[in-house]
């Protein structure tokens, strides 16, 4: 015979201020655990919408970054002539040569403080290779002109970024003439200019890196065979996906490891909150655990019943967690990514599987803070029960 | 004293509970303790930092160099002691996991402006004399096991090839704040294989480390220093070496705010538990309490039996958790040695772990204390828990 979940469900609700407070110390656990999977989760998805699956990034062998590489204009002009490259209706090579420098701006909210802005130069094509990103305010920089544009993100967080205003790099100046969404991609923490004019600016004889978008997306194996064995050629090729994710892999290690350490440290807390109630529950209500087995429940359901109230208890907790935290999908994070040196801005973002995770991880703890008392219970002689007071 | 024993005694009567809570409360503090002592870890670089060396950097961004030759612009300003070359080399020692800072320095003028680093007088000079040679700090040798003589070879992401660099010398720390986990080797060896494979990116200068001669006139001498090359095509940054890596912790601030955040979140649980703890203890000794108002203790005396029981509970967890601290963080520290080169434990953070346990006594206490001053005789005797 089974104890109704209604008269389990009740007793949370007699002692109101307890199950407040035990719920209340698991429901701040589970908003720490989901807001460390949601950022972690945040970063993932801006990086994977950055990276189209047929384009490709050619950087410097060895180089990390398209910061610290370079290649020659021969090199990019092979890599433009390869076969497995895309090419337009006009017949020209779908492939853009770009320049990527760093750009220390200060921050909009303290201007003392100061990160690393991306800032690249790009043909038209570039545009074209990647069409997620779209023009929200202004114009987009004229060709040939020292006009840049900047992405969302970095009008958002830096200072005299305005449309209008001018940043003054490499002995020019450069007027602001747009914001870009990006469309939550790491584009959005970017600003974009004409390359040749950033390389005249910057005296610079050589790209940074080439996108180039192959003719079908299978084509990558045979692309990468033939610029590594072009002994002209000293580079590394990736998937762009690939080549962000990988930028950002440290990032994401250091924020899943953190979180994952708090959270189960932060757990212990909160389970003893939910052994120490448990164990009051089964305290006070001895005589009540006589009652009802003298009434024939049998061990298993007392022990069931007491369980059930530890979940229901963890429960309360998980929702009200994830309730919490779910509002912090409004809240954007901008942090520098060490390993690419520059400012990379990403937003919590809840998941059907981040949620399922959170509340797995409320009735886990729930079961291991109830799992003793309700043992205790079940274990109880009817008569010694029925006597206590 | 009365008052102190019957406190004492009543923390230990439900043992289970109280023991829980207490365990909880270490749990917390220990955490609380250990998150604020890695946000200190990210300003130890700043703590090493000296007030009378500037750095001048090119101003769009670290990742610019300068011309060389701005050292002798630089020299000459008035306040200026001495000036070096430093290059950022950002090597990998066989795999990416394996990262440390390596510079390449003019070294007759870099580490006269770093007494903190402390060598032995024959191996330095060994280092001098040998242009592939190159000097670690002790911490650094301790972790790859290098030794004087070891070949150290390292791969660049910023200069291709392959690079090897003999260790000529092992440096120590003058004082607990020096960081001794880096690596410098000469500048000029650097210059001359760019000069070869690389002419366009030879003769440049990553940073300028100046140095001068009082802290106070830092402010005067890096406005100077910046004017000389206004409206140049590098023109520069000059700042205090203080406020030069203080740089580097704003750029993850997000970061370091977010882990001080969360070490009060864990504070906030412990206080749900222990409040929860202190609620259930009162209301099963409302009658308790009736009784000793009953006998004429004022209410006042019944509220301070309850807070000073929560105080002692807070104080027993806190102080356990507190005396754990070092430890725990003795034993983080070398499990992440290679992210943090300092943990610094330091007074703050144990002030801050006994405010917070102050804080959940108080909470804790507060409301059932409140409830049994409250509470009329006759209802509190009727009470049945």
């Amino acid at each position: 015979m089974k104890i109704p979940t209604h008269y389990i469900a009740r007793n949370l609700w007699v002692r109101k201020l307890t199950t407040a407070l035990t719920a209340g110390g698991m429901a701040l656990v589970v908003f720490v655990f989901a807001a460390v999977l949601m950022l972690d989760a945040g970063l993932k998805a801006t990086l994977v919408a950055t990276g189209s699956p047929d384009n490709v990034v050619v950087i410097r062998q060895g180089a990390q970054t398209e910061v610290q590489s370079g290649i020659s204009r021969d090199q990019a002009a092979l890599i433009e002539t390869a076969p497995e490259v895309a090419r337009g209706a006009d017949g020209l090579p779908l492939v853009s040569k770009e320049v990527v420098v760093l750009n220390s701006l200060p921050k909009i909210d303290d201007l003392t403080k100061r990160s690393n802005v991306v800032v690249r130069g790009l043909p038209d094509m570039g545009k074209t290779l990647r069409p997620q990103v779209s023009i929200v305010q202004g114009r987009m920089f004229r060709p040939g002109s020292s006009e840049i544009v900047v992405g969302r993100s970095v009008a958002r967080g830096f200072a005299g970024v305005e449309i209008g205003q001018q940043l003054s790099f490499a002995a020019r100046q450069w007027t602001v003439v747009g914001i870009f969404d990006g469309g939550m991609t790491a584009f959005d923490s970017e600003i974009w200019g004409d390359v040749e004019q950033m390389m005249q600016a910057f005296r610079r004889i050589v790209y940074s890196s080439v996108i180039a978008k192959l003719a079908a997306p299978d084509l990558f194996a045979a692309l990468k065979v033939r610029l590594d064995d072009d002994p002209r050629l000293k580079v590394d090729i990736k998937r762009e996906a690939q080549f962000y994710s990988d930028q950002s892999s440290s990032l994401s290690n250091f924020i899943t490891l953190l979180g994952m350490a708090l959270s189960i440290i932060f757990s212990l807390g909160a389970m003893i909150g939910a052994t120490i109630t448990m164990y009051a529950a089964v305290a006070t209500r001895t005589a009540e655990i006589g009652t009802l087995r003298a009434l024939g429940f049998q061990r298993g359901s007392i022990l069931l019943a007491f369980l059930i109230e530890a979940l229901l208890l963890a429960a309360v907790g998980g929702i009200v967690g994830l309730i919490a935290a779910s509002f912090l999908t409004a809240i954007t994070v901008s942090t520098t990514n060490f390993q690419s040196f520059s400012e990379l801005a990403f937003a919590f973002t809840l998941t059907p599987g981040i949620v399922l995770s959170a509340l797995a991880f409320s009735l886990v703890m729930g079961f291991v803070g109830g799992f003793l008392p309700a043992i205790k219970a079940s274990r109880m002689k009817i008569v010694d029960a029925l006597r206590a007071d | 004293m009365f008052f102190l024993n019957f406190v004492f005694r009543n923390v230990f009567r439900a043992k289970l509970r109280s023991t829980l809570t207490i365990v909880g409360l270490i749990i917390a503090i220990l955490a609380f303790g250990l998150l604020q002592t890695v946000v200190r870890a990210w300003y130890a670089g700043a703590d090493a930092a000296s007030a009378t060396r500037l750095i001048t950097r090119n101003a769009i961004s670290l990742t610019f160099s300068m011309p060389v030759y701005y050292r002798d612009k630089i020299r000459s300003v008035p306040g200026v002691t001495s000036v070096s070359v430093s290059n950022w080399f950002g090597g990998v020692y066989k795999e990416p996991k394996n990262f440390f800072a390596q510079f390449a320095v003019d070294a007759p003028t870099y580490f006269p402006m770093y007494p903190e680093f402390v060598f032995d007088t024959e191996q330095y000079q060994a280092f001098m004399r040998d242009r592939r040679g190159a000097v670690i700090g002790r911490q650094l040798a301790e972790l790859y096991g290098f030794k004087v003589g070891d070949v150290i070879p390292l791969k660049s992401g910023i200069y291709p090839g392959s690079w090897e660099f003999n260790v000529r010398a092992i440096y120590d720390a003058k004082d607990e704040t020096t960081i001794t986990r880096q690596m410098y080797f000469h500048y000029d060896y650097l210059n001359e294989q760019l000069k070869r494979t690389a002419p366009r990116r030879g003769d440049l200068a990553g940073v300028f480390v100046v140095g001068i001669n009082e802290g106070q006139a830092a402010p005067n001498i890096s406005r100077v220093i910046d004017a000389e090359f206004k409206n140049s095509l590098a023109e520069t940054l000059t700042e205090t070496e203080k406020a030069f890596t203080l740089g580097f912790v704003a750029m993850i601030e997000t970061i370091v705010v977010a882990i001080e955040g969360v070490s009060y979140v864990v504070i906030l649980i412990i206080m749900a538990v222990a409040a929860n703890t202190m609620a259930m203890t009162a209301r099963e000794r409302l009658s308790e309490y009736a009784t000793l108002k009953a006998l004429g203790f004022k209410p006042g005396a019944v509220a301070a039996m309850i807070i000073g029981e929560a105080f002692l509970l807070a104080a027993l967890g806190a102080g356990l958790g507190m005396l754990l601290t070092p430890i725990v963080v003795k034993g983080f520290h070398a499990a992440t040695v290679s992210v943090f080169a300092k943990m610094p434990l330091v007074a703050q953070t144990f002030y801050l772990q006994a405010a917070c346990a102050v804080a959940v006594g108080m909470v804790a206490g507060i409301v059932p204390a409140i409830r049994a001053a409250r509470v009329k005789i006759v209802d509190g005797l009727r009470h049945v828990a």
